[in-house]
């Protein structure tokens, strides 16, 4: 027997089951083309000539000083202050994703590290973390973050913090309950049995077990944070006008109504919130699957059946 | 008259990795009241190839025929498939807790599986589970019978899943390991119970395992699978007494049941990936007797006059070609130092739960006042059913669990309330290999840095003498230092064990603990490892505390044993005088349900006195 099967190393194999994935492969082109063009907003500025809040009053009204609707000049149109929806959407992706990313890195190590802890630990420091948890999501968010404001103002780093502040919870669940189960596998009684410290275990030992489930519920966090942004900015409580942000768009064409004429204010910032949203949530299942195929076992079963390809 | 027939069976399954080839060209016929044996290692295709016939393969190409009761399977619709399972085709699968659901009664699970199939009121079905409940075993059917699945102990599960599977008298019933998980004493008991069960409803068995002596010495037919090709088939004693296939042969002879002492006659190698488009014999690169043409040609069937069937290019049997394998080589014996004691154990005991916050409650003790001594250079077997406190005896003297009370000494130094310099300076003298190689090696490191990992905790070698080090310990045991940079999923379960072995020697210990190292190993393999540990013992002089249920294992390496049953040593002994002249029922007892040719016989227990009385 001299033809050896060579055995795919795990990354190749969740790159090929990720890329089996349709669904997921269309969300990760879109959130490519996504952070594609939040990093090209300067491009796109330059190449409409329009600044992202810079107003035209000229072209970009009505005489009757209506918003335009989209056309070859503005191809998303413009807002109730004539700037061009098209490159502020662009701006808006900006802070969108970082904020999204960001807030959901910072919460992912917050919840690592807690989760990590308590379930390491256990006992006292258990309890003591997991009323925590409880307790910070027990806190009414929106009051929290209107009194937040109201004292401090809005900034964009207020806003980060009240996101992270508030999402790193549902990470510090899922990883303790993981770190359980991890804790009691024979290779930890084994590291410990060789004389392993408590932070040896826990770094090199239990970490890397939990790539997976970090992966997947940063993933998962990516649009819950860009949805609060976008909250936040609605209300007013976020990002500082006039810089663009898709929830301060929305609450602009919200403003008198405007969105019963100009319908391109809601829809263009709505689908952007939408498609994003949707894109991570179903790259988030695509790499669950990918990297715990056990998961998606009854997916497989459906495909139609083929005659068997030609061995090897 | 032929309740199944399986004809040319082909199995391919879709992976990620490409088309596993469970089975090929395998066919065989079940006569009602059988007891047709399917034996073989772990991936030979044996477990697949019931699946297949429950119809459970929903992804697998197959081809061939399954025909049951003149139908051929395969060509059934899966509703049609429906009414035949659990109806016609019943299955008993190997472990009885996760199979029954726990928040209904049995007789609940009973009467619906009865009722999914004719149509009869609830009470019937309740007064049919309560009878078949009675039939199987089951003291107090009718109180029983609404009891939880947690309320019963592993082997009245069983019992109950057996119930379960013939109420509807189906015309085959499939167990897949049906013993597997269950304590010795007690898997006699069940295998009785099948053989029983099949000669009153006239319900034909077939049983899937991987014990090919239990197996053949009950069987009417085994089969042996080998990477899903059918290696031997033939009558259970013939195939027992007279293998025809090496294969089969090296199996029989890789069990330490026998009185071999010394070195395994084990079969080298691994078995070859599934992946693979065979086109020569499957068992060829690992067979003593292999032969040019074998790894050429796909082999003939062979028949012999006594009924087995072989598939193999040698023209004999390979039980009269015996020549041909290896003898075990003779080995020097070696040097002990009877009053140079490694480790002292004395009176340890072990109570969980008498520490509750809601002040004293009673507790649940473990272990009750354990003593052992281990002489340098020796092993000592510890032997007992699953929850007798021989694992948690291991940890407490590996220093991972604090005894309540008692003492345990290290080379004269006690262990216990040690500070933390010197618990991880002992690190060095005591290490442990873990009985799941699968759990017991952190699946997302390589195993370079796995084997290291003594070296990096215990702060020695760095740099290029680590990996130089590692390399030597791959060496040692065995596996091919090239490997360095893999990850423990592309190792088998038996290089695994190597690998756990390679980091339990890394820091030179003098006491290896060994918490039933091969009992997750298939026999040829197991062999292996056993020849391995003991090679190594006599080589670097170290002493083993060698921990099993299986005594024929225990008994193979150690040169002293300890019984152990619920938290207590109940006899201990040189091994051969305790082997012949056990003093306690209860090694008795176990000794009795170890050997397969008790098993055999069926029935109680055999007589012990008669057994003591001739060594």
């Amino acid at each position: 027997m001299s033809t050896e099967i060579k055995q795919r190393g795990s990354l190749e194999l969740t790159l090929r089951r990720l890329l089996a994935d349709r669904a997921g492969l269309i969300s990760l082109t879109f959130i490519i083309l996504l952070i594609a063009v939040a990093i090209g907003a300067d491009g796109i500025a330059a190449l409409t000539g329009h600044s992202p809040v810079a107003q035209f009053l000229d072209t970009g009204l009505t005489p009757t000083g209506l918003p335009v609707a989209p056309s070859g000049t503005f191809l998303f149109g413009t807002d109730q202050l004539g700037r061009d929806v098209l490159v502020r959407l662009a701006y808006g992706a900006r802070i969108s994703l970082a904020i999204g990313v960001v807030a959901s890195l910072l919460a992912a190590a917050i919840g690592v590290t807690v989760g990590l802890v308590a379930g390491y630990f256990g006992g006292w420091i258990d309890v003591a973390l997991g009323r925590l948890m409880d307790l910070v999501m027990s806190i009414p968010v929106l009051l929290c973050m209107l009194s937040l404001v109201a004292v401090f103002g809005p900034s964009v780093a207020l806003s980060l913090t009240v996101i992270v502040f508030f999402s790193w919870t549902t990470m510090g669940r899922v990883i303790r309950g993981q770190v359980l189960s991890l804790k009691e596998r024979e290779f930890v009684l084994a590291s410990r049995s060789m004389g392993a410290g408590h932070l040896s275990i826990m770094v090199t030992d239990i970490l890397p077990n939990l790539g997976a489930p970090i992966i997947i519920y940063a993933t998962m966090m990516v649009p819950t944070s860009i949805i609060f942004e976008a909250t936040l900015s609605f209300l007013g409580l976020g990002i500082i006008p006039p810089a663009p942000s898709w929830g301060g768009m929305l609450a602009e064409a919200a403003n008198n109504s405007i969105y019963m004429f100009a319908w391109w204010l809601v829809l263009f910032p709505g689908l952007a919130l939408l498609f994003t949203t949707l894109s991570f949530n179903i790259l988030g299942d695509a790499l669950r699957d990918a990297l715990d195929p056990a998961s998606m076992r009854n997916k497989v079963r459906k495909k139609p059946k083929k005659s068997p390809r030609a061995a090897s | 008259m032929t309740v199944l027939s399986v004809r040319n069976l082909n199995i391919d399954i879709p992976t990620g990795d490409g088309h596993v080839h469970a089975a090929r060209d395998v066919s065989f016929d079940v006569a009602a009241e059988e007891l047709f044996g399917i034996a073989g290692e772990s991936g030979s295709g044996k477990s697949v190839l019931s699946q297949a016939i429950m119809g459970l393969l929903p992804g697998a190409y197959i081809s061939g025929e399954i025909l049951f009761e003149g139908r051929n399977l395969l060509a059934l619709s899966p509703r049609e498939m429906q009414r035949l399972r659990g109806n016609r085709i019943a299955m008993i699968s190997q472990d009885p807790l996760s199979s029954l659901h726990p928040f209904y009664t049995i007789g609940a699970q009973i009467t619906e599986a009865i009722r999914t199939h004719r149509k009869i009121s609830q009470d019937a079905a309740l007064q049919e589970a309560i009878e078949v409940l009675g039939r199987v075993g089951i003291h107090d059917p009718d109180k029983r019978v609404h009891d939880y699945p947690h309320q019963f102990s592993g082997g009245m599960r069983q019992r109950v899943m057996i119930a379960m599977a013939i109420v509807l008298r189906p015309a085959l019933l499939i167990a897949d390991e049906p013993t597997t998980a269950l304590d010795v004493t007690v898997q006699a008991q069940i295998i009785n119970l099948l053989n029983e069960m099949r000669r009153e409803l006239g319900t034909a068995v077939i049983m899937v395992t991987h014990d090919l002596e239990l197996l053949s010495s009950i069987a009417d037919h085994a089969m042996v699978m080998y990477a899903g090709n059918r290696m031997e088939f033939g009558p259970g004693e013939a195939v027992l007494s007279a293998p025809a296939h090496p294969y089969t042969l090296g199996l029989l002879r890789s069990s330490p049941n026998h009185e071999t002492r010394g070195a395994l006659p084990s079969i080298p190698g691994q078995p070859p990936s599934l992946l693979i488009e065979q086109t020569s014999c499957a068992f060829a690169p690992r067979c003593s007797a292999a032969m040019e043409i074998c790894r050429r040609e796909r082999p003939p069937l062979r028949e012999f006059i006594d009924g087995t069937q072989s598939l193999c290019w040698l023209d004999g049997k390979a039980a009269d070609t015996a020549a041909a394998l290896p003898a075990a080589p003779a080995e020097p014996e070696a040097i002990i130092q009877k009053d140079d004691i490694v480790v002292s154990v004395s009176d340890v005991r072990l109570t969980y739960g008498s520490r509750s916050i809601f002040g004293k409650s009673p507790g649940v003790e473990v272990l009750k006042g354990v003593s052992l001594e281990l002489p340098r250079g020796t092993t000592l077997g510890i032997v007992g059913e699953s929850g007798c406190g021989k694992s948690t005896l291991a940890r407490i003297i590996a220093g991972l669990l604090p005894p309540t009370s008692g003492d345990v000494s290290i080379e004269g130094q006690s262990i216990i309330d040690l500070d933390r310099a010197s618990w991880v300076e002992m690190r060095k003298r005591v290490q442990m290999v873990f009985q799941d190689p699968f759990g017991s090696l952190n699946p997302r490191r390589r195993v370079g840095s796995i084997i290291g990992d003594p070296f990096r905790i215990q702060n020695v070698a760095h740099g290029t003498e680590r990996k130089n080090k590692v390399r030597e310990l791959m060496e040692i045991v065995g596996l091919n230092p090239e490997h360095f940079n893999r990850f423990p999923s592309e190792f088998s379960g038996g290089q695994r064990q190597r690998i756990g072995i390679a980091r339990a020697l890394a820091l030179n210990p003098s006491i290896i603990i060994f918490d039933e190292p091969v009992s997750a190993l298939d026999v040829s393999i197991q062999a292996q490892i056993l020849n391995l540990i003991s090679k190594l013992q006599r080589e670097l002089g170290l002493s083993y505390l060698f921990i099993s249920h299986d005594l024929a294992v225990v008994r193979h390496v150690s040169s002293e044993i300890i019984v152990m049953k619920a938290g207590q040593v109940v006899e201990r002994g040189a091994t051969e005088t305790l082997y012949h002249h056990p003093q306690h029922p209860y090694t008795r007892e176990l000794l009795a349900a170890a050997d397969p040719n008790y098993r055999k016989s069926g029935g109680g227990f055999a007589d012990p006195r008669s057994e003591g009385a001739t060594p």
